[in-house]
């Protein structure tokens, strides 16, 4: 390896880069771009479900029951409506989610102490957003009960029973269970190795098509040089990159940054080194840009959308799935930002997926310039 | 004192195609050796398996005494290489091209600055070396090239067709380079297809399908071929002349050339006679019939018209 010769590659392509303003103000812009489209799109939270409701009871215990659905986050009531079978209607045009049908002897029946039937209807065509839904009129129904029921009874008493059991629920790391925190850290990893394997894939294909390639080839500059020289020239435009998506990440969607800024800048480097050369041999390996840029994009973006339990758990997918999913290495920095934005964890937890980074980017580098090693034909 | 450039027994293969069929041939310090040959004769090939960019598929390659396929990295710091296509970077400006060639043939940090400046002035292009290297001209732009593979004064110099594409006066230009750089003792080992170019040469090897099939200094190429002798005939016309002339004793071929016809004689006093004869008894009037020397596009010729014979 020969300092003058790396010095050289290295200079030449950070000059194609700034030449290249287009190319290079697209490379800018793209994670705050992704970050957008898919923080914003990609929120996971059910709330102010499209309610409507159909009381037939009209008293003053039925309005206290949809009061209660009222005051939560979760409901929002769309309308009242006078007839049971306007419910299927509003479902059907999609204007509810959810209606909640109170029957005629709703309070009559409390008050005799006989079980009162309140009925809830669901769309279930979206199966997750309904079972979610229901999970939370559960909630609110089974709480509104069991308050009905203490209340009677220590009227009954006469005095303030203790409640059995009370669970004292307190959710950590994400404490209002917004899933824009759990998504934004881990849509950064993904947004990098989208990018990051981006930049690079054209970087050889072009030498090739352009002849430059064989010239390169006569000369004493090595596979290695080569190789590092490209890298380090695009690691500028991914630290750039890690750094925007970073920044927005957290003011724009305030996603808390609870562990050290170091650890997260040490292991986004060590997880450009591998994207970057996985771009690269890409690019070794397809000496075409149009094949190069679509290998690029398919090799990177579907593993780390689906691969990476940024938002699917790996854990639930089936064993042969799981095993792949092992080698994308957007699946270890994704636990990384998770672990240092939300957690705040270090290297004694994450030490695994630190080592594993570091194996890739050497594997993929070693495998790069072996490919180039190989003769024109 | 090994020769600068050796080629023993090649082979190239492509899977079934053989694109080099047992080459062998040398080359001396400080000469000009040109490659002569149609497209797809395999002259590209040779070049590029002496640079490295292919590995033989047997037999042997050297450069410098050192075998190309032993030693390509030491071999790649000893030669020049300039392919077919233009293949310096576009976007960067002439002086970014020279700088970056510079850095990675490892040319001496107090050398590079004479270097540079060598090269500017030699390609012509002191004027423009902050100028993008894709507005240049053709002739600039092949200039600009040789520069950037002499930068660090390689004892080899291998040009695969430099001055295709280039107009004839920048060619001139070219091959005046040539010269200058071979008689400060570059070895020379350019492909061409251009006739007169070949004129320039010290030694030519003439490939055809793969093999080499005549080697020699262009004089005494064209004194071999005097075994036969040349006539320039010049008549009203041309293809009827040819039909009447051609599958006559003594006539061993007839070619198109300019306004002419080359025809090889056996007896160029016989001949003359007979051709008169024939063109006389079809009625086709004679302008001009004489003997005349051959250039290096009648050996060319000849030499490839007698492969196609030897191989239908």
């Amino acid at each position: 390896m020969s300092p003058r010769r790396l010095r050289a590659v290295l200079q030449k392509e950070l000059r194609h880069i700034v030449r290249d303003t287009r190319s290079l103000l697209l490379a800018l812009a793209l994670p705050l771009l992704f970050l957008v489209l898919f923080g914003y799109a990609l929120s996971l939270d059910v709330d102010r479900i499209p309610t409507v409701v159909y009381d037939g009871d009209q008293s003053p215990e039925s309005r206290d029951l949809i009061q209660r659905f009222a005051a939560s986050r979760y409901f929002q009531i769309k309308g009242f409506l006078g007839d049971y079978h306007d419910i299927e209607h509003s479902i059907d045009t999609n204007q509810a989610l959810v209606g909640i049908a109170i029957l005629r002897d709703y309070s009559r029946r409390l008050d005799s102490g006989q079980e009162a039937d309140v009925q809830l209807l669901l769309d279930g065509s979206d199966s997750n957003t309904a079972s979610i839904a229901l999970g939370y009129a559960d909630t609110v129904l089974r709480q509104y009960s069991f308050e009905l029921r203490t209340a009677g009874e220590n009227h009954k008493a006469g005095m303030l029973l203790p409640s059995p059991v009370d669970a004292q629920l307190r959710v950590w790391y994400n404490s209002s269970l917004e899933s824009k925190n759990f998504i934004v850290p881990g849509l950064i990893a993904v947004i990098l190795m989208i990018i990051a394997s981006m930049l690079t894939s054209l970087t050889i294909a072009r030498e090739w098509e352009m002849g430059t390639m064989e010239q390169l080839l006569s000369t004493p500059v090595r596979p290695a040089e080569l190789v590092l020289g490209k890298m380090m020239a695009y690691f500028v435009v991914g630290t750039a990159d890690t750094l925007i998506a970073v920044v927005a990440g957290i003011s724009i969607f305030q996603v808390p940054m609870r562990g050290s800024f170091l650890l997260l800048a040490a292991t986004s480097g060590l997880f450009l080194f591998g994207a970057l050369f996985w771009g690269i041999f890409i690019s070794a390996t397809s000496r075409s840009q149009v094949v190069a840029f679509q290998l690029g994009l398919l090799t990177s973006f579907l593993p780390a959308m689906q691969l990476s339990g940024f938002i699917y758990a790996v854990e639930n997918m089936p064993p042969p799935i799981r095993l792949i999913s092992y080698i994308v290495p957007a699946r270890y920095f994704v636990k990384l930002t998770q672990g240092i934005f939300l957690k705040g964890i270090g290297v004694d937890i994450l030490w695994r997926e630190i080592l594993f980074l570091g194996l890739f980017g050497a594997a993929v580098f070693l495998l790069t310039t072996r490919k180039m090693r190989q003769k024109l034909a | 004192m090994s020769a600068a450039v050796e080629v023993d027994n090649l082979v190239k293969a492509f899977g079934d195609f053989i694109a080099v069929d047992h080459v062998s041939l040398a080359v001396e310090k400080g000469e000009i050796f040109g490659f002569l040959g149609p497209n797809g004769a395999g002259k590209s090939t040779v070049i590029r398996v002496l640079c490295g960019l292919l590995s033989p598929t047997s037999g042997c390659a050297r450069v410098g005494g050192r075998d190309v396929a032993r030693e390509p990295e030491q071999v790649r710091k000893t030669i020049g290489y300039m392919s077919q296509k233009f293949s310096l970077y576009d976007g960067l400006t002439v002086e970014e091209n020279i700088d970056f060639f510079s850095g990675i043939y490892g040319v001496a940090k107090e050398r590079r600055k004479e270097r540079k400046s060598y090269v500017l002035r030699m390609a012509g292009l002191e004027e423009r070396k902050g100028s993008q290297t894709r507005l240049l001209s053709g002739g600039w732009k092949q200039r600009l090239a040789l520069g950037c593979a002499i930068l660090h004064e390689p004892p080899v110099l291998f040009l695969d067709e430099p001055t295709s594409g280039v107009d004839p006066v920048a060619r001139r230009a070219f091959w005046d380079l040539i010269y200058e750089l071979s008689s400060v003792g570059h070895t020379i080992f350019v492909t061409t297809h251009y006739m007169d170019e070949a004129e320039y040469c010290h030694r030519v090897g003439l490939m055809y399908a793969g093999k080499v099939v005549a080697l020699g200094a262009p004089a005494d190429l064209k004194r071999d071929m005097k075994a036969y002798s040349l006539l320039n005939l010049e008549t009203s016309d041309l293809l009827a002349s040819m039909r009447a002339i051609e599958n006559q004793p003594g006539i061993r071929d007839t070619a198109v050339f300019g306004a002419g016809l080359h025809v090889t004689v056996d007896d160029p006093q016989a001949a003359s006679a007979q051709i008169r004869d024939a063109l006389a008894s079809s009625g086709i009037e004679i302008r001009r019939l004489e003997p005349i020397a051959p250039s290096m596009e009648d050996v060319f010729v000849a030499v490839v018209e007698a492969e196609e014979k030897k191989q239908s």
